[in-house]
């Protein structure tokens, strides 16, 4: 088992007042919390912090894990001293103190003090799934690896087609152990949508930008243009300009109703690399009476 | 071994989930008392007029959950958590609609 340094995990001095400890613990809460925080591994991190205020704000645990000495370091091997730690007689306060680690139980003690624990529902688990657009388009059978109580299970879930981004998939039953003979916690499933070369999802809809040849947008054209679920031809009307919006509709992501695809039209200037391409831009400036800053005034 | 060949089906929470006020409470281990306060709070907008014809949906079991670790893990009141979990959603939205712009205008740095 690791030493673990709960000082370090605090970012406070061994010397810190509970002031001190109570201010940084709640600084480190708002940044890690997992409902705020981004960051893939912040449950963990959360927990980590939970465990490092369980024991320094209280100065009961304080004194016992300062009693271990200030020679170790965060990760070390560690063996609890034989008798050491006044086991089962602390107040555990936080809820979930059954997913602590070894480290504490070895110096606290399981809480209860091996006792038969109340009867009480296992902790509910989120965990975060990282999924291509396409995979989120058709659906998509992943292995999800959860861990409780220091166990880590794999899970075989089938994510149906159309999730968005942040949406959540319970799973009854799935997340942490119960105490007493309690029932199991939930396990929810936070979708994270990747982001894609072409295609940046906005809810069940798809937004695209389509670059188009300046005669295929001033005279009009049907082109081909890729969505999730394959290409699909679709007309520019004549005299389009480049940021107009087309819709194509249900070719979004699927569900009830389904998203649409919205294209935004980007006209490219081809190269004027070769002569004969001069020669065609001189002429079009010639017979085109064009200036594309009027509406600035010069 | 025998988990892996299981495979598990979830419940999407989305917009077309239907729950009562008790389904609600069982979801986010919480009490009744603390759901209408929320929705007192307007933290929560059921349909239905009373508590006991209340339905919520899919988003509104995201959002209380939310509120009822923020308000737990960080010793916020109600107003205090409707605040926090507004701006978080706020956040959310931004960064959504700022990767839409990016795509259409090309991330900073990046040619287009």
């Amino acid at each position: 088992m690791q030493y673990k340094d709960y000082y370090k995990t605090l970012g406070v001095a061994r010397d810190a007042s509970q002031d001190e400890i109570k201010r940084a613990y709640r600084k480190l809460a708002r940044k890690y919390h997992p409902d705020v925080s981004k960051e893939s591994d912040a449950e963990a991190r959360f927990k980590e912090i939970n465990e490092a205020n369980e024991v320094l704000h209280d100065p009961e645990k304080r004194a016992a894990y300062d009693a271990l000495g200030s020679g170790w370091r965060a990760g070390q091997d560690f063996r609890p001293p034989p008798g050491g730690g006044r086991r089962g007689n602390y107040r555990f306060d936080a809820d979930d103190v059954g997913d602590f680690s070894d480290f504490f139980s070895s110096i606290f003690g399981r809480a209860f003090g091996g006792a038969e624990p109340p009867r009480r529902r296992g902790q509910d688990q989120t965990v975060r799934i990282a999924l291509d657009l396409d995979e989120a388009y058709r659906g998509v059978t992943r292995q999800v690896r959860v861990e409780s109580s220091g166990n880590a299970r794999t899970l075989k879930v089938r994510i149906p087609a159309g999730v968005t981004q942040g949406r959540q998939i319970r799973l009854a039953g799935q997340g942490g152990a119960g105490l007493g003979g309690g029932p199991a916690g939930d396990l929810y499933l936070e979708v994270e949508l990747k982001p894609h070369p072409h295609f940046t999802p906005d809810g069940r809809d798809i937004h695209l930008r389509l670059p188009l040849a300046p005669w295929e947008a001033a005279l009009g054209a049907a082109v081909s243009v890729p969505t999730l679920g394959g290409t699909v031809s679709l007309k520019i009307p004549p005299g389009s300009q480049s940021g107009q919006r087309l819709r194509l509709k249900g070719r979004g992501l699927p569900g009830d109703p389904p998203g649409d695809t919205l294209v935004t039209l980007e006209i490219q200037a081809p190269p004027a690399t070769t002569e004969a391409a001069r020669r065609a831009y001189r002429k079009l400036a010639e017979q085109l009476d064009f200036n594309p800053r009027a509406d600035l005034g010069v | 071994m025998q988990q892996l060949e299981r495979i598990f089906e979830g419940i999407v929470l989305d917009e077309g989930l239907s729950l009562s006020l008790v389904e609600l409470c069982v979801l986010c281990d919480a009490e009744h008392h603390l759901i209408e306060c929320m929705v007192a709070e307007g933290l929560l907008n059921p349909c239905g007029s009373l508590p006991a014809e209340w339905r919520f949906d899919g988003i509104a079991v995201r959002r209380a959950r939310r509120a009822v670790r923020l308000r737990h893990d960080l010793d916020l009141n109600l107003a205090g958590t409707a605040l926090a979990l507004d701006l978080l959603e706020e956040n959310e939205r931004l960064r959504e609609r700022l990767q839409v712009l990016e795509q259409h205008l090309g991330a900073p740095g990046t040619p287009r």
